[in-house]
């Protein structure tokens, strides 16, 4: 008996987006297993943010196919809203309620039990609980994005996608971070993440996927992305290549 | 997810609410600037006005609520476009929630907020003398032709609070709004005006609807008016609201 491999959590097949003229993805293809965190690097603008959009239902794909948790995100997409949360680039929070009442907001939204409980356990754990009950437009930008990526963890999608969840915050805070996004794939979330830090995708993520002038150049675990780079410069740097290495010499032997 | 309309739209009116309550300067400045027309067109300019035989605030109120109402659904644009800046917006559209939830919650929002502006621009109008001895009936009508009006303009505010590139963007669309007043019966009646804007003035939507609540509060039969005020309104509040949610499915991909 053969058994099969699970369904991707995320499968991408041939993603193209234009914005007018910017051909921006020209072919994304990309499989998220379930359960495993799955970093997606690029420098400026290569369009991380334009495949996160894309496949959580707030922009329309030029061409291809995405599936979120099995369900299409053209043709499916309230499905796909159930099945995800989003932490965006920039922290979207309502500046005017206090930490804790945005979390109750979106607990209430999200339809969970208790959503008082739900929300001082998430300050709890994100270190907010003396801040909870201040307005957000008093609070520090490292402050938000914490409460940011708190809001989405309510009601425990199995996928969920954090494009730059570190970006901005101070190491302390950014260990926090990574606890929880380990926490969250230990528990069988499915996460996708961006990020401008290489130290994080290699400290976090099961495979790395560089995408690079519209298409993901490669994707794999840090080890098959290091076997890339040839022997000559291994040796040259001494020790083990950093992905950083490895993120350099790629995108600029394609450039 | 229909299912959740209701319960959604609930959760996030109160959210808004909240913007409302919590900078309630908002709800003060809407009311302010027709106040102040009141009191500038009562004591200053009401004496050389001759609007007939009654008092000068009573014919006056009626257009000073439209300009309320005119000022207050900039706030709409306004709160609608904050929260697409701050992304909150998009966080929403994200959500399993009945999308439009979102829309809905800013125009309900929309009506409370002027409900209680034109509480208090009708609380300074009796100060200053305006009385009136409609019936419950003549008041439920009033009331029921400023929600349609109210409606409509807040769903006018929608486009530009959803296709705005700045604060200022967002809001100018009523400044328009807040002048077709001048150029309707709602300040001098519309016989003194000059041939072609007379013409302007007896047909355009404002002058209906303010002779009609004028008729109300003065419990004088309304004729055909309310009829006609009421087709502007209800036409109005079609177009936009058919025009918002073109412009909200285009902008939610
Ligand atoms: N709505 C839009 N209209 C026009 N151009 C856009 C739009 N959104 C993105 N772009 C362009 O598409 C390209 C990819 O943008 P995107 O935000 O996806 O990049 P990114 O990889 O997330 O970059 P960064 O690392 O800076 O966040 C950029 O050149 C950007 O200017
Ligand atoms: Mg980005």
């Amino acid at each position: 008996m053969t058994t099969k491999p699970p369904p991707a959590a995320i499968h991408v097949e041939g993603l193209q987006k234009s914005f007018q003229a910017l051909h921006v993805l020209r072919g994304v293809d990309l499989d998220v297993p379930p359960g495993s965190i799955v970093a997606l690097l690029g420098s400026n603008g290569a369009g991380k943010t334009t495949v996160i959009r894309i496949l959580s239902t707030l922009l329309a794909a030029d061409g291809g196919t995405a599936t979120v948790a099995g369900y299409d995100v053209a043709t499916q997409p309230a499905d796909v809203r159930r099945s995800i949360s989003l932490t965006g680039q920039f922290a979207a929070v309502d500046e005017v309620l206090t930490g804790r009442e945005n979390l109750v907001l979106v607990a209430r939204l999200r339809h969970v039990g208790s959503p008082g409980t739900v929300a001082d356990d998430l300050l709890r754990r994100f270190s907010l609980t003396e801040a909870g009950g201040r307005r957000v437009s008093t609070w520090s930008g490292g402050m938000r994005r914490r409460l940011d990526l708190a809001m989405s963890l309510i009601g425990d999608p199995p996928v969920v996608f954090l494009d730059e969840p570190t970006t901005g915050l101070d190491p302390q805070a950014r260990v926090e971070v990574w606890a929880a996004v380990q926490q969250l794939a230990s528990a069988g979330t499915t996460v996708l993440l961006t990020t401008q830090h290489l130290e994080e995708a290699e400290h976090l993520a099961d495979r790395i996927a560089i995408l690079h002038e519209g298409r993901i150049l490669v994707d794999g675990t840090l080890a098959e992305l290091k076997a890339l780079l040839p022997p000559a410069q291994v040796e040259y740097v001494e020790k083990q290549p950093t992905l950083e290495d490895v993120f350099l010499a790629l995108t600029q032997e394609h450039a | 997810m229909s299912t959740h309309f209701a319960a959604d739209t609930t959760v996030l009116l109160g959210r808004s609410m909240r913007h409302v309550t919590r900078s309630l300067d908002t709800i003060i400045t809407t009311a302010v600037m027709p106040i102040a027309f009141l009191l500038l067109f009562v004591y200053v300019f009401g004496g050389a006005i001759s609007a007939g035989p009654g008092r000068y605030v009573d014919y006056l109120l009626p257009g000073i609520l439209l300009i309320t109402v005119a000022t207050g659904v900039s706030y709409t644009a306004f709160r609608l476009f904050l929260d697409l800046q701050s992304g909150i917006f998009e966080r929403f559209q994200s959500m399993p929630i009945a999308r439009s939830s979102v829309l809905w919650a800013h125009v309900l929002t929309s009506v409370l907020a002027n409900a209680i502006s034109l509480v208090l621009v009708l609380l300074a109008a009796l100060l200053m003398g305006f009385r009136s001895g409609a019936g419950v009936l003549a008041w439920l009508a009033v009331g029921g032709i400023l929600l349609v009006f109210t409606l409509a303009l807040t769903w006018m505010a929608v486009v530009p609070g959803l296709t705005a590139k700045s604060v200022d963007g967002a809001s100018a669309f009523s400044y328009p709004l807040v002048f077709l007043p001048f150029v309707s019966s709602a300040f001098v009646p519309t016989a003194s005006m000059l041939g072609p804007v007379r013409a302007f003035a007896e047909h355009q939507p404002v002058t209906s609807i303010v002779d009609t609540i004028r008729r109300l509060f003065a419990e004088q039969p309304v004729g055909g008016d309310i009829w006609v005020a009421l087709a502007w309104c209800v036409g109005a509040l079609v177009v936009a609201y058919l025009l918002a949610m073109a412009t909200y499915r285009r902008k939610a991909a």
